[in-house]
């Protein structure tokens, strides 16, 4: 008798025990499940009782408005996925947001060009800085790109005369078009979203920059030990995150023909519960693209319908918000921890 | 022979290097008063140091609470709509006379700030996340309760924002002595080692059976009723509640006074009077730049920078 024969009953047992443990597995499945798709189980929902309570719900006008104003925040959260999923927060987006649709505005007197690359270089930079800073100087992200959005708000600022001058788009441009124009009766923004969404995933999913995404959120020592480069990651996903505040904002100043300084307080934590809602985990290392577009039309939908209740007026708006952030995270953190037991 | 004159250089530097990051802020605080002191006209008044005490008076009661919270490795990002909610409870309650108004709010700003730390402790949510869920429903509670500005007429507001003894405003003089209180509870009591124990290491302290919990709970507790203490000093300044922009980007000036007076982010360690002087630095810095017509884009852009510059320098000491 060898002792490999001796040894080999130990593994039959822990295989009967792990066999124990699968019995419940259902239920784990089910808890996963809801992680995973309890946004979108969520949505439909909300988009049934909606469509039943008000007459206006679903009429072309409102789901148009639904869908354009969905799509501005939707190119935010994608870049916030990107930033959530390394494990880190960009609270920037909101400025950087206002400071695009700003700069987008101004530049839009020189043509669509400079009017589209002016906001993406500007908050791009910005995005850059937040990404050395929090991986190249190892700062806390939430503290970087919380002054990020200090410093941007400031520049915006300086640039429109302390906030009271409000550069108008010519409505006659093709950049003008980009944010009003409609293609197959859906606005273009929407489109654009939708592209984005769609290369973001692939990128996410298919290349070799999206695993190294996964792998500095899932366990950075680890990433840097199997040779990712986890400091240019994590400078990419800043960048993003930058690129699409500005472009956003963009489009946004496209749409409203105006660069609104006002806009985009409060944006960064929209962005950050649509991404969370959709089950991206704030831990990082897991996460996915469908889910935040999920998120962000869920967020969408309950603006909308507190909207139409007429009695309750914004502030209401705020309250759901924060206890449905609250209720999701709760939920996650409880699905999470059941999760890790098997 | 040199290579031992090369270590005391470094053990020299090192040294340097550590007292400025611990007592930095004073040295900044001294030279942004003498840049004053010889810049700026009408400056050395006893008026005028009056209103900068009574500015800074809020903005250090929220960073004594947000202190205690980075002390545990934590943030809280609520502050500013406690502040709001506090301001809005006040009015509200202001005609059962203004104790009653007072308890109220800071009541109130207990229960967001238990609402905070049972996310934290109980459910694991993560700091930044929980108390942003609050931050976001704080404010709107606050316009729920209160939609838009009010006076406040009120003669015992009115002498809480006002009034002084021996020419030290109220506001000041509480603010102070909650400092104190702050300093003394985090270095001579047992709830203050157990929360720099825990902010140190949280398995470490689970392990030593400390009350991680409990702690954590009361941390977020106090940070809340700061907060509202500080809304309702605020109120009582501007006799007026506005519960739009009372407390906006307040959770960023109370952590960059924090972290400029040297309490690291990665926790464990508590500088009360780092934090006051840290609070003083930015009043002085925002006061010197709007003395001297800076506009408020510019100062805006100074703040985050010396935020960056602050973090970066405090750097070392958490790798270490």
């Amino acid at each position: 008798m060898t002792t490999a024969d001796v040894r080999d009953p130990a593994p039959q047992a822990v295989g009967a025990e792990e066999a124990a443990v699968d019995a419940p597995r259902p239920a784990e499945r089910l808890s996963a499940l809801a992680q995973q798709h309890g946004a979108l189980v969520t949505l439909v929902l909300a988009v049934l009782a909606a469509a039943l309570t008000f007459e206006p719900f679903l009429t072309a006008d409102n789901l148009q408005n639904m869908a354009l104003s969905s799509a501005f925040l939707a190119v935010v959260a994608l870049g916030m996925t990107f930033v959530i999923v390394t494990g880190g927060i960009d609270l920037s987006v909101g400025s950087l947001f206002a400071l695009g649709g700003v700069l987008a505005a101004w530049g839009s007197q020189y043509g669509t060009a400079v009017a589209l690359l002016l906001p993406l270089a500007v908050c791009g930079l910005i995005g850059v800085l937040n990404g050395v800073l929090i991986a190249r100087s190892r700062l806390a992200p939430f503290i970087v790109t919380l002054a990020a959005m200090l410093g941007a708000r400031g520049l915006l600022l300086a640039v429109t005369d302390e906030g009271s001058q409000t550069y108008l788009v010519d409505k006659s441009t093709f950049f003008a078009a980009l944010g009003q124009g409609r293609l197959l009766g859906v606005g273009v923004p929407v489109w654009i979203a939708l592209v984005l969404f769609a290369a973001g995933a692939l990128v996410l999913r298919r290349t070799r920059f999206g695993q190294y995404v996964y792998a500095v959120g899932g366990n950075e020592d680890a990433a840097a030990l199997m040779g990712a480069p986890v400091a240019r990651t994590k400078i990419t996903v800043y960048t993003l995150s930058g690129l699409c505040a500005g472009l956003a904002g963009a489009l946004n100043a496209a749409w409203l023909v105006s660069g609104v300084t006002i806009l985009g307080s409060g944006m960064e934590l929209e962005a950050i519960s649509a991404v969370v809602i959709g089950g991206t985990l704030l831990t990082g290392g897991s996460g996915f693209l469908s889910g935040s577009l999920v998120g962000v039309l869920l967020l969408k939908v309950i603006q909308n319908v507190i909207n139409q209740i007429g009695s309750l007026d914004s502030a209401y708006q705020q309250v759901v918000s924060g206890a449905f952030l609250a209720v999701v995270v709760i939920a996650q953190t409880w699905l999470g921890r059941r999760g890790r037991r098997t | 022979m040199t290579q031992l004159t090369l270590g005391r250089v470094t053990a020299d530097r090192d040294r340097l290097r550590r007292l400025l990051q611990d007592y930095g802020v004073y040295l900044g605080v001294a030279v942004l008063l003498l840049v004053n002191v010889a810049f700026t006209p009408h400056f050395l008044s006893a008026e005028n140091f009056r209103t900068q005490a009574v500015q800074v008076a809020p903005v250090l009661i929220v960073a004594l609470g947000m202190a205690l919270a980075i002390g545990t490795e934590g943030v809280d990002l609520s502050v500013g709509s406690v502040m709001a909610l506090a301001t809005s409870l006040v009015s509200l309650y202001l005609g059962y006379g203004p104790w009653i108004a007072l308890l109220v709010a800071v009541a109130g700003g207990l229960v967001v700030g238990l609402a905070n730390g049972s996310l934290i402790a109980f459910v694991g949510v993560q700091p930044i996340v929980a108390t942003l869920a609050l931050m976001v429903a704080g404010r709107g509670l606050a316009l729920v309760l209160l939609p838009q500005l009010k006076q406040v007429h009120d003669p015992g507001m009115a002498a809480l924002g006002s009034g002084a003894v021996l020419g030290v405003p109220y506001l000041v003089l509480i603010a102070a002595g909650l400092a104190l209180l702050t300093a003394f509870v985090v270095r001579r009591t047992t709830f203050g080692r157990q929360l720099l124990a825990l902010g140190d290491s949280r398995p470490a302290a689970r392990l030593a059976g400390l009350p991680v919990r409990r702690v954590l709970i009361l941390v977020y507790a106090a940070s809340g009723a700061f907060a509202a203490v500080a809304g309702v000093l605020a109120t009582a300044r501007l006799t007026a509640s506005d519960p739009t922009s009372l407390g906006t980007l307040m959770e960023l000036s109370a952590i960059t006074a924090v972290v400029v007076g040297g309490t690291p982010l990665s926790g464990g360690r508590v500088r009360i009077g780092g934090t006051v002087a840290g609070a003083v630095l930015i009043q002085l810095l925002t006061a010197t730049l709007i003395k001297h017509d800076l506009p408020p884009s510019w100062t805006q852009i100074a703040q985050a920078v010396v935020i960056v510059l602050a973090v970066y320098a405090a750097r070392e000491r958490g790798k270490r």
